[in-house]
């Protein structure tokens, strides 16, 4: 079936999993796995790319085992990777609370809420180390939310029935990669990992067929270097920002991936994207991001809109009886809890119907006054008191006294380089970690469920699995960067810097960005169909051809230069942006956050089909323009049988 | 709306550097204060001058990329707010904003407005941690804590790493910055295992990177866009005391 | 992790600061002890004359009184000193400075605690000239009683003694050192104009370093925490403003209106 998109490969691809009862898998991988001596981890490289959760966690703990570490980041300061905004929480199956929550539990909810599109062995690894997480952080000294008595609080997240999210106020990504970039920090002033900040990583050097090292710039001096490892390890995020406007932090980028992806890297599912259901609305062409109010929010915040079509009152005026609270007419069971995609596209739904608020009508109400009233303002304060202070910031309204507005926007992406169940891609000795793997989420993950995940990879499993493939390199000495394939990496780098200063056209980047984001958001977004899709197509062509015809890069390559950075990340996107408008054509079924506006129920719900696309998609790169190739890993489901997943 | 602006612009840390005038018309009052300088970036580009280097990333007042001192005050005129959370409906219009970079020996200009923090990363390499290794950790509820010592080492903990209070102390101290870290961990069972060699080695780090001394003119505290409190200070200096009559 | 060596209370900023800060409370100390003693020149007529100049031989002989005051003079060097090294370090912490400096969230006293104490010092030096060395060294007339009898030092009135070399001798006897009469002294600089105005208006500067000072002194010592907190904030304005008040009220009282307390 192939077509013009896309050709389609014949051989199976295997995840590796192992088997046996699910619960054992993970015990009995880590007992056969083969282990590196003390005395050889300390003749062994590894680079980490990205300090984010995932990546200081990582570098932090292969350290601590003995490994010579090179960790880099864009940031200035490793502490500033965008896992640092994340607000509400970290799942993991402690049960503190007593209310029936297990490992199978987590495990099951997080396959249902990833509508049954990610692998049951990940999943379920990943539930199992979810406690251990939380005794390293709080070891750490992650100051977590406690009750009076001193022990662990808990909250309750979108999607699940029990409360096992950990929390610290709307501060939890933050505190846990304070935690983790502190035990990082720990290992630099050790000298067992070199810390390379402000440096991005343009490529991949792969030697022999074996990921080698990479080439990073400088983003302070401009300069190439070439950097030399028996390992590579992305942790590099998601690649929200293809959409210009989305939660992420404005440098976040998927060039790493990318790169790694057109050196051989397979990419996962590259169109599940996962738009969050409660962001502070758009407020006008000037805008630059958007602005993510946590999901834990929901839980006492009601969502409604006015029952009347373009109602003129202020939302305080309107009384009860008027206002469609249209979450719990909808999904009685759940009501504001369902999971973020079927959120987000209720909210759609209500706005393209004509009932949205404020100037843009493209954003729903999000009410404290009854959870005020029932818990007092103070304790509404204690709970949500910062995310209050945001939205304040920004809109300039108060929400103690009137409704927020929210509207959904680009948070998450599931998608990303497709690992094995050790996290290896399809190029030997390149592992992928956190946001930057296609990761335990399937089609959509649920909150609090990102964080578990970067920090799992990072600490429990990444350790673990990298052994396996280093122990055949104990006699591979030091990585010579002197190596050819060095030579050819660097050489298309600075070729590609070269060509993208030699433009000198009239259209800052940011102008092309914004084109290519929103060709994005109204193509592949929210809600997909086939005729936008291959419309996108189209403008992403074309628009990717004026980029290159017509782009401004002032400045030089040797100096500080962002304009520089954003070019080259954008000139990825468009690459990626096509590869997801062709995936997300080729999955002709709605699943998570992906919805195929022809597969639908009749009330709207997503229409999953399992008899034919329960697989991972996995897109091998073929050359430039070419078409790119399906490799489908086949999906089991021997505990969480696939049902139509109903919040109702 | 329209603003002037006086920019310090600064080639690489050799350049001498220089104030520059730019106006900017066609603001909307819900812009960031961020978005107008990327409409006058764009403005600079398209007229083919090199744009205006400033830091930045999550815009949402997390990461602590940003920082512009405006007007003299470090993130702006907006209490409890970085530079990416000020709107310039907080501006008047036809105001002159001067716009210049942190100011510290410790923080070295790279370019414009950013400046080079990595000293921060170093206090918090000599001892801004609690040493343990993956795998060492007992049950998180091992150890109960009282609900206000968490809280308040989580007050402490919310520090962004901006380096706003170094940007607005008179003698570029970091004391506030260290102090969030000592105090956060020093509410801790966990950190007070290695209390004293923190304090020791954290502000021996801040010394030797060319920070000042604190002198307590509480500048920091009304900076900071995170509310850290000066209370922190004094429990640093507590620590120190301790740390020196008992060792 | 293994501390580091070398670094303490005699080496670190810290540890400077907090001499300060000892130093600093302790002259507090001294300044509220110094306002009770003076207070004694408003009680009137002869009582307060005695009361007085009793007091500044207990002052100048008493040994515990002695020992402290060799504190105090070692404490203001040490103010002094650390106040040079710290000032001198914390401005090289920024060589380029702002071009414009809002000064937001800081007092002027805080920001200006170097100058502040300056002129104290400058105070100091005029003041010691004016009494402590006058006292010690200089040309003061001696007390006598009203009836116009010469007393010692430790109080005893002598009708008929000769007064040789600041002794008193009766019947040849060396009844020890005759009384000085500090209260005179005080009582002539204070009728003098450009004196009066002089100790007035240093009690401003004196005023605002201890508005910042005490509190600060606490912060440093590590006292400030909790409900304290704002207290203390509240207990340095009154020190700062009450102690230098009741300093500058006595030359007032003593120029303006003389009658009463002579």
């Amino acid at each position: 079936m192939d077509t013009s998109y896309y050709k389609v490969s014949e051989k199976k691809l295997d995840g590796k999993c192992p088997t046996g009862p699910i619960e054992n898998r993970w015990k009995q991988h880590k007992a056969s796995i083969r282990l590196v001596s003390p005395a050889n981890k300390r003749r062994l490289d590894v680079i980490v790319v990205g300090t984010g959760l995932a990546g200081s966690s990582a570098a932090a703990s292969l350290a601590e085992l003995g490994y010579n570490v090179k960790a880099f980041c864009y940031q200035d300061s490793p502490r500033r990777a965008h896992s640092i905004a994340a607000q509400g929480g970290i799942n993991a199956a402690k049960n503190y609370m007593n209310d029936g929550d297990s490992v199978y539990r987590l495990f099951y909810d997080t396959v249902k809420g990833g509508d049954y599109r990610a692998r049951e062995s990940n999943v379920y690894r990943l539930a199992e180390v979810s406690a251990n997480i939380i005794d390293q952080c709080v070891a750490q000294g992650v100051p977590f939310a406690r009750e009076y008595g001193g022990y662990l609080d808990n909250r309750s997240f979108g999607g699940v029935q029990v409360s096992r999210t950990f929390y610290a106020k709307g501060q939890t990504g933050q505190q846990l990669l304070l935690g983790a970039y502190q035990a990082l920090q720990r290992q630099v002033a050790r000298g067992q990992v070199k810390m390379y900040a402000s440096h991005e990583m343009l490529d991949l050097v792969v030697v022999d067929g074996k990921a080698r090292g990479i080439i990073a710039r400088n983003l302070i001096t401009g300069e190439i270097e070439r950097h030399g490892a028996h390992a590579v390890v992305l942790c590099t995020g998601g690649y929200g920002n293809v959409f210009f406007l989305s939660t992420n932090a404005k440098n976040c980028n998927v060039t790493a991936a990318w790169r790694a992806h057109r050196r051989g890297a397979f990419f996962g599912n590259p169109c599940f994207t996962q738009i969050h259901p409660t962001c502070i609305p758009v407020s006008g062409d000037h805008q630059s991001k958007l602005t993510l109010m946590s999901e834990s929010l929901r839980n006492d915040g009601r969502i409604w809109v006015p029952k009347k079509k373009d109602d003129p009152r202020k939302p305080t005026d309107i009384p009860e009886d008027e206002r469609d609270y249209y979450l719990e007419r909808r999904y009685p069971a759940f009501g504001n809890l369902v999971p973020r995609d079927v959120a987000s596209r209720a909210a759609k739904e209500r706005c393209d119907a004509g009932y949205g608020v404020g100037p843009s009508k493209m954003a729903v109400y999000l009410d404290f006054a009854d959870a005020i009233k029932r818990m007092g303002r103070q304790a509404v304060e204690a709970k949500y008191g910062n995310l209050f202070e945001i939205y304040q910031l920004i809109t300039d309204e108060n929400p103690y006294e009137t409704p927020m507005r929210i509207y959904p926007a680009v948070h998450y992406t599931m998608g990303g380089l497709w690992v094995d169940y050790n996290l290896m891609s399809t190029i030997p000795g390149l592992y992928v970690c956190g946001e930057a793997n296609f990761s335990d989420h399937g089609a959509n993950r649920l909150g609090a469920s990102a964080l578990m995940q970067g920090l799992a990879d990072g600490y429990f499993v990444l350790p673990y699995t990298i052994g396996d493939y280093l122990a055949d390199d104990i006699r591979t000495p030091k990585i010579d960067v002197r190596h050819e394939a060095f030579d050819e990496a660097e050489k298309s780098v600075q070729e590609r810097i070269e060509r993208l200063l030699s433009v000198r056209g009239k259209t800052p980047v940011d102008v092309l960005h914004r084109k290519l984001g929103l060709t994005m958001w109204d193509f592949c977004g929210m809600s997909r169909n086939e005729k936008g899709l291959q419309k996108a197509l189209g403008i992403i062509d074309e628009l990717e051809a004026e980029f290159w015809k017509d782009v401004a890069v002032p400045g030089t390559s040797k100096e500080w230069n962002k304009e520089l950075e954003k070019a080259g990340r954008v000139a990825d996107f468009f690459e990626l942006a096509r590869l997801m408008c062709i995936d997300a054509l080729h999955r002709e079924e709605s699943c998570g956050g992906h919805f195929r506006e022809e597969y639908q129920t009749e009330d709207g719900e997503a229409l999953r089909r399992d008899d034919v696309y329960s697989y991972v998609a996995a897109w091998e790169y073929t050359g430039q323009g070419k078409p790119p190739v399906l490799h489908k890993e086949e999906l089991q489901f021997e505990y969480c049988k696939p049902t139509m997943r109903s919040y109702k | 709306m329209k603003v002037f602006l006086k920019v310090w612009r600064q080639k690489n840390s050799e350049d001498s550097g220089r104030f520059v005038d730019y106006t900017v018309e066609d603001i909307s009052p819900d812009m960031s204060f961020l978005e107008m300088l990327d409409v006058l970036n764009n403005r600079l580009i398209r007229e083919g001058q090199e744009p205006i280097a400033f830091d930045h990333d999550c815009r949402e007042g997390i990461c602590g990329t940003c920082g512009l001192v405006i007007n003299g005050r470090p993130h702006g005129p907006v209490h409890r707010a970085t530079t990416c959370q000020v709107h310039m409906r907080h501006f008047r219009d036809g105001e002159t904003i001067v716009v210049e970079p942190w100011r510290a020996n410790a923080f070295p200009v790279i370019k414009d407005l950013v400046v080079d923090r990595s000293a921060f990363d170093r206090i918090i390499q000599a001892g801004g941690y609690v040493s343990v290794n993956t795998g060492q950790a007992p049950d998180g509820n091992a150890i109960p804590i009282q609900k206000e010592e968490a809280s308040k080492a989580f007050d402490a903990a919310t520090c962004i790493g901006c380096g706003a209070c170094v940007a607005a102390c008179k003698n570029a101290s970091a004391m506030l910055f260290v102090s969030a870290k000592v105090a956060h961990l020093a509410h801790l069972p966990q950190g007070r295992i290695e209390a004293k060699e923190r304090v020791i080695n954290m502000l021996s780090q801040m010394e030797e990177e060319g920070f000042g001394g604190c002198t307590n003119t509480g500048a920091c505290e009304a900076e900071c866009p995170k509310g850290i409190s000066l209370e922190n200070i004094a429990l640093l200096n507590r620590e120190f005391l301790k740390a020196c009559l008992t060792s | 992790m293994e501390k580091r060596a070398h670094y303490g209370l005699i080496r670190s900023l810290v540890g400077k600061k907090i001499f300060m800060a000892l130093t600093g409370l302790f002259l507090c100390l001294f300044l509220v002890a110094h306002l009770s003693g003076n207070l004694q020149l408003l009680i009137p007529g002869y009582k307060g004359r005695l009361q007085f100049n009793n007091y500044a031989v207990f002052m100048t002989t008493f040994p515990l009184v002695k020992m402290v005051s060799y504190v105090l003079y070692v404490s203001i060097v040490i103010h002094v000193l650390d106040a040079l090294v710290l000032t001198w370090r914390n401005r090289k912490a920024r060589k380029v400075d702002y071009a414009v400096k809002s000064g937001y969230g800081s007092s002027l006293a805080s920001r200006n605690m170097g100058v502040l104490g300056t002129l104290i010092l400058v105070f100091l030096v005029v003041h010691l000239a004016n009494f402590w060395y006058v006292y010690k060294f200089g040309q003061t007339p001696y007390m006598t009683t009203p009836e116009g009898h010469y007393i010692t030092a430790k109080g005893e009135v002598l009708p008929d003694a000769e007064l040789r070399d600041g002794h008193l001798f009766a019947g040849g006897l060396d009844k020890g050192p005759a009384m000085k009469d500090l209260y005179e002294v005080v009582r002539q600089a204070f009728s003098e104009f450009w004196i009066v105005a002089l100790y007035v208006l240093s009690m401003v500067p004196l005023g605002f370093h201890l508005v910042h000072g005490f509190q600060s002194g606490f912060q440093t010592l590590g006292l400030r925490s909790g409900r304290w907190a704002g207290l203390l904030q509240k207990t340095s304005l009154a020190f700062g403003i009450i102690i230098p008040a009741l300093f500058a009220v006595i030359p007032l009282l003593l120029f303006f209106l003389p009658e009463k307390f002579n």
